[in-house]
């Protein structure tokens, strides 16, 4: 074993151990709350206002890592066949089924006990959050706080009465007009204003900025680990599978952002990947990778390891996925808090986040495509999911624009990230199989055509 | 003389074929598929050397193809069915660019190039509308038996609409039209339809370039056929073989390989 293999194995899987006590140490601590009779403060990962929340001292809850966790851990279909008995339909998302249940069994999950909603707090990132905390609404009468960000104007042609096309708006994306998403971010800034009066209600603490700035300080930490853990899978072998390593990163990011310990991770997370870089290992071992993919959309939890063995028996490497982006709360943007203006500078946060979640659900060919370069991929695997429109409808024209404008192969295959009785590992397993073959016979033909050439 | 052997285990029925050094079919075999598919893989591969007149020890490599290709356990290697469809589709009719094959439980349009390499597919999604298991299920529904569904059909004149999109509500809605007086053929003709325009949708998702090859079961039902041809437009190429195509796509691979010892494989994985 050389030096760097040694060193590399000496942290090796330390991110994965540490991220697991992290998790079992954040479910206990809401296991106890809830003994305890307290509420919480529920929020989601898009759009997350968890900075703001961690100056009240509310204990935190993210139902989506709640629900996620039900499928990780193969009991979500009792949660949804729960719901379901309850009238819900089997296409409302699975996540709100599985929530839903949760609170009628009184919090009673596989990790622990989940405190019911004291206050809820939102964005319009997805539009299924809207309705979702309106049920918590009906159930606890808790405070449903629902800010509304403004998302991208893109051009659209104006239609004419006679239906001519007369002009093409001017609009365009308010990241980069600083008159447009001043006002936008003002609009915001509004918003979280009025969102603090109401944190102060609900938890009785006096809203206090200099925490508030610490609070962004250390989201400010973990974000640049996190970027910088991005980075390190443009090596080739990237060092971590960004479908299965990298959600998992992406649980401890949301849950533990603003904290010491999640910046802290992320910094010895970013520490152990290069070692590997530097051993040349990736994340089927020291081996090198037969093939660099990127994953578009929510991975298949009730399947979660099977899934990834699926691809990862051919030595395909996700070295980027989409989740990693839209589901980071904007951690993965080239932003940090301004500390001198903290309110001023968490609306801008928020906005930024939202904006780049939503645009990347509605157009993401256009990262993906720089993905695609950036990261050399051959493959892009699109994973639509039955119970989440939101992050499937486009991705059929996308993998169209994709194919057009890149050399790369393209596997759609569709399952759901909570609901098994819609998961077929047999009809996954073909297409994927067929998929590896197809990027085998793309090598040997393009390792013919230049022993031709040459 | 080298043999080759290709044995497409599907989930209807399991089909096996031997070529010879020239990869023209020498030996071939069907059987319904059944509880024990490992047998199945073995009764067909060894009815079909029987068939040829081939001895087992005369097959220099076998590969294992279809939903079942993990239990071929005598097979060397395995390959999906989508790369085993297009390569034999591409030895019957050199020019096709474009795959369409029906099977027993999912439909694939493949789009091709010259030799039979995959460009890309799709395929139906997880239900089994547009498979000739929705077909299975109308003639069930009307008492009849399949080989009757191709010459009934081509009696049909009018078809009905069959709007539902699945195969266990297509039976009552069959069963609704006979209620409100409509023909059997009509019905038919109108499922027919009902899976042609499935499939021509697929076909249109990988994009329909040159000729076009109909392969799997399906293919063997005329009025199948003649619905595909007018709906996509021109002529299918369909083979007397056409549902031995994936085992012959096999059992082409399977011919490479047993050619040239230590070349990499195009395709598949290899046995454990």
């Amino acid at each position: 074993m050389t030096e760097l293999k040694a060193a590399a194995s000496g942290v090796h899987g330390r991110g994965a151990d540490e991220g697991r006590r992290l998790f079992q140490e954040w479910f206990a601590d809401l296991t106890s709350a809830a003994e305890r009779g307290e509420k919480a403060a529920y929020v989601f990962v898009m759009g997350s206002l968890v900075e703001l929340l961690r100056c009240f001292d509310f204990n935190i809850v993210f139902p989506e890592i709640n629900s996620l966790q039900t499928a990780v851990r193969k009991v979500s279909d009792d949660y949804l066949n729960l719901a379901e008995d309850h009238g819900f339909s089997p296409d409302v998302c699975g996540y709100v089924k599985a929530d839903y249940a949760v609170q009628l069994r009184n919090g009673d999950h596989p990790m622990g006990r989940i405190p019911p909603p004291g206050l809820s707090v939102l964005t319009n990132a997805c539009s299924t959050y809207v309705k979702w905390a309106e049920i918590w609404g009906r159930m606890y009468q808790d405070p449903v706080f629902t800010m509304d960000v403004p998302g991208s104007r893109v051009p659209v042609p104006l239609i004419g009465p006679n239906g001519a096309h007369t002009e093409v708006a001017d609009a365009v994306r308010t990241i980069g007009d600083s008159a447009r998403f001043e006002a936008d971010r003002t609009y915001v800034e509004g918003q979280i204003r009025e969102l603090i009066g109401v944190c102060e209600q609900v938890s009785g603490v006096s809203f206090d900025i200099d925490r508030c700035r610490e609070v962004l300080r250390l989201t400010n930490q973990m974000g640049r680990a996190w970027r910088a853990l991005l980075e390190l899978n443009r090596n080739s072998p990237a060092p971590f599978d960004a479908m299965l390593e990298g959600t998992i990163y992406l649980g401890v990011a949301n849950a533990l952002r603003g904290t010491e310990e999640g910046a802290r991770y992320f910094e010895d997370l970013v520490e152990e990947m290069e070692a590997r870089v530097a051993a040349g290992m990736g994340p089927h071992g020291s081996g090198g990778e037969s093939h660099r993919l990127v994953f578009v959309g929510v991975p298949c939890y009730p399947i979660f390891r099977r899934f990834y063995e699926l691809f990862s028996e051919w030595g395909g490497t996700f070295a980027t996925s989409t989740y990693t982006w839209f589901a980071s709360g904007g951690l993965n943007l080239d932003f940090e808090y301004d500390l001198d203006r903290p309110i001023e500078s968490l609306a801008e946060g928020v906005l930024r986040g939202v904006i780049e979640a939503t645009d990347s659900l509605m157009f993401p060919d256009r990262a993906l495509l720089q993905a695609i370069d950036d990261y050399d991929v051959e493959g892009v695997v699109y994973h639509p999911v039955k119970s989440c429109r939101t992050v499937s409808t486009g991705l059929a024209a996308s993998r169209r624009v994709v194919l057009e404008a890149r050399d790369v192969a393209a596997l759609y295959i569709e399952s759901d990230m909570m609901d098994k009785r819609v998961v077929s590992e047999a009809q996954l397993k073909n297409r994927i199989d067929a998929f590896f073959e197809g990027l085998q016979s793309r090598k040997l033909r393009k390792n013919r055509s230049a022993a031709a050439e040459s | 003389m080298v043999y080759a052997g290709g044995v497409d285990v599907g989930s209807t029925q399991t089909k096996a074929v031997i070529v010879d050094e020239s990869g023209a079919i020498v030996g071939r075999d069907l059987i319904d598929t059944g509880a024990n598919v490992v047998a199945a893989a073995e009764n067909a591969f060894q009815a079909a050397l029987e068939d040829g007149g081939i001895r087992t020890s005369d097959v220099g490599f076998v590969i294992g193809t279809g939903y079942g290709r993990y239990k071929v356990e005598f097979g060397d290697a395995q390959v999906t069915e989508i790369v085993c469809h297009a390569r034999g589709a591409a030895r019957m009719f050199p020019d096709t660019r474009t795959v369409l094959d029906m099977g027993g439980q999912d439909t694939k349009a493949i789009s091709i190039e010259k030799g039979g390499q995959v460009l890309d597919f799709c395929m139906n999604d997880k239900c089994a509308a547009g498979t000739g298991r929705f077909l299975q299920s109308a003639a069930a529904a009307l008492g009849l038996e399949l080989d009757e569904l191709g010459p009934t059909t081509q009696r049909g004149k009018t078809p009905v609409v069959i709007s539902t999109t699945c195969t266990v509500f297509a039976e009552s809605e069959v069963l609704s039209w006979l209620a409100r007086g409509k023909s059997v053929e009509d019905i038919l003709l109108g499922v027919h339809r009902s899976i042609g325009s499935r499939s021509f949708g697929l076909l249109r998702r990988v994009g329909i370039e040159g000729e076009t090859t109909f392969t799997g079961g399906v293919a063997k039902n005329q009025a199948m056929v003649d619905v595909m041809n007018e709906i996509v437009g021109t002529e299918l190429n369909v083979s007397e073989e056409s549902h031995f195509m994936g085992a012959l796509g096999a059992a082409l691979f399977a011919l490479e390989r047993a050619k040239g010892a230590g070349q990499p494989a195009a395709v598949g994985k290899e046995e454990a």
